[in-house]
């Protein structure tokens, strides 16, 4: 664990960069953490993600699958690999300042 | 209280349910158990098949008979459950009453999730052999197949038994060097994880066990589509790998009346349930067991079976009055077959990844983590088990429902990292 500074707030975060806890969350650290990882900026599509993944988290406690996100967040999956490049759930997740998606076994 | 106990599914779940709760109550309650056919299939069976390891009449047998006398079964598809009404309604129309609710319909294959792929398994330009036929299908492909990429492709979790993919590459390379074409075929495992496996300690030795056997790894691929005429799958993110032959494993759901039942299920139809009481969300006499839930447990046999304990226990505490007790921690264990009569064997929980050891005693066990003939022979010796003891519930000395450390080498690189 460790601390950084997002737009003068502090927060921690885990080895990959994950917030470890929610609450430290603002929309500013999360644009910060979108510029950190190649999202220059957030725009509207973003935000849906963003939003439906923290009500998602703060509500269920796990972060929402892609396949989930696909279906209940309004974005479908093919956009979302271009919002979000690589992994959107994984990316989607940390720029909303939730925990890594739990891969389950 | 009437005890009028309604499970849905005779596969591993709802049999050995069935019969612990026959056991516990003999005539004191009325269990019925429904399945849309009375074909019991041995799953872990389907792997052995395309290698004509297994006969497919083998791992076959009548469901019926593997419920405890007094049992009744009904064969009939379910069509939903009126949660209001705590009764269960089939298609060919009767309905069930039900004090107590369990559902153990486990997971549906659903290759139409994927663009391409039903056409590409129709065409028979992909194959699979996470059913029964498509199983003896690929059995008579590989027959003839001498050169070319085989690609083993997993769309995405979760999937019944996760390792089922590598002991597949595993086998595929057995068996393609036993007969003499080995080094004209390419093989390899596309996954949307990030590495062999879920957890680190399991992903690194997978991951070099597969690079030791020349199965290349292809990581972080999420298949958006795959093109049968061009022979191709392609990711979202437009990523393209060429195939000769491909095997996948396609998305996987609930069954689909646990979406047609208001408040049962998730959006992927798993039904939303306490992870250590194994209670559903909707209402406390409705329980759940096996892949039929929402638990970030593995989809296996082994996991189905230590869930038993637990929710026996629950359903008994439902009916004498009391709260259910949270005593599930996300047990399971897998063999992993890994081809030359060798296989490898994790244990693990919701919180300790699979670790290196012995299992289940530290002096007496089978090897985890490592390449074994005992192995092997105890993977194909969980077959009679299955029918003989898994099923019938019985409790086996020494195999605890809950994971214990005993036995188990913690590794300084993995404290915490499970989570
Ligand atoms: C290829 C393969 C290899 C595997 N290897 C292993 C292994 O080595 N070790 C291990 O532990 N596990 C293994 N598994 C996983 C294991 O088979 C499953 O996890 C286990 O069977 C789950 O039990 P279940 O009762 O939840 O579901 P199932 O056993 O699948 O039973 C569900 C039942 O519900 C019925 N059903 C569904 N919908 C309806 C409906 N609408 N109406 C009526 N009935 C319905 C189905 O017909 C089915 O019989 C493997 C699975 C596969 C596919």
């Amino acid at each position: 664990m460790s601390t950084v500074t997002y737009a003068g707030t502090p927060v921690e975060v885990d080895a990959e960069g994950f917030l470890e806890d929610p609450a430290q969350w603002n929309e500013q650290v999360g644009e910060q953490i979108a510029a950190e990882n190649g999202i220059a900026e957030l725009t509207d599509r973003h935000w849906m993600v963003v939003n439906y993944m923290r009500d998602s988290y703060l509500e269920n406690g796990t972060a929402p699958s892609i396949r989930t996100l696909g279906k209940a967040s309004g974005v479908p999956i093919k956009e979302l690999y271009s919002l979000f490049p690589k992994g959107p759930a994984k990316l989607a997740a940390k720029v909303a300042g939730i925990p890594k998606p739990r891969g389950c076994i | 209280m009437s005890k009028r106990i309604l499970i849905i599914g005779a596969g591993t779940g709802g049999t050995l349910t069935a019969n612990r709760l026959r056991r516990r109550y003999g005539d004191r309650a009325q269990i019925t158990v429904i399945d849309a056919d009375d074909r019991h299939l041995y799953q872990p069976g389907l792997l052995f098949v395309p290698f004509a390891l297994a006969d497919p009449d083998d791992i076959v047998r009548s469901r019926a008979k593997q419920l405890r006398k007094g049992i009744n079964f009904h064969i009939g598809e379910v069509d939903r459950v009126d949660i209001e009404a705590e009764e269960v309604l089939l298609k060919d129309g009767s309905r069930f009453v039900y004090d107590v609710l369990v559902v153990a319909s486990g997971s549906s294959l659903l290759p139409e999730e994927t663009e391409g792929l039903p056409e590409a398994l129709s065409q028979g330009s992909a194959f699979g052999f996470y059913t029964l036929d498509e199983a003896v299908a690929l059995r008579e492909k590989l027959k003839g197949f001498d050169s070319g990429h085989l690609v083993m492709n997993m769309v995405e979790m979760p999937i019944k038994c996760p390792v089922a993919p590598l002991e597949f590459c595993f086998l595929a390379d057995w068996f393609l060097h036993e007969r003499g074409v080995r080094s004209e075929v390419e093989i390899t495992y596309v996954t949307p994880l990030d590495g062999a496996f879920t957890k680190p300690v399991a992903s690194r030795e997978l991951g070099d066990l597969l690079k030791s056997k020349d199965i290349r790894l292809e990581t972080e691929f999420a298949t958006g589509q795959v093109d049968g005429d061009a022979g191709k799958l392609i990711s979202w993110d437009e990523r393209e790998i060429p195939f000769d032959l491909l095997v996948s494993i396609p998305v996987h759901g609930g069954a689909d009346f646990v979406s047609r039942s208001e408040g049962l299920g998730d959006e992927l139809g798993f039904v939303m349930t306490d992870p250590h009481t194994l209670q559903s969300a909707v209402a406390p006499n409705i329980f759940a067991i096996g892949d039929a839930t929402n638990l970030p447990a593995s989809k296996a046999g082994s996991a189905t079976h230590f869930e038993g304990d637990t929710l026996t226990a629950n359903i008994e505490r439902f009916f004498d009055g009391e709260e259910p007790e949270g005593t599930y921690d996300g047990h399971a264990n897998c063999f992993i077959e890994t081809g030359f009569h060798k296989a490898l064997l994790i244990d693990f929980n919701y919180e300790v990844e699979p670790l290196p050891g012995r299992y289940p005693f530290a002096r007496v066990g089978l090897p985890l983590l490592r390449e074994s003939r005992l192995n092997h022979m105890a993977k194909l010796a969980f077959q009679p088990f299955y029918w003989h003891a898994l099923l019938p519930g019985r409790d086996v000395p020494g195999i605890g429902a809950q994971m214990s450390m005993d036995g188990k080498q913690p590794t300084p690189s993995n404290q915490g990292e499970s989570e």
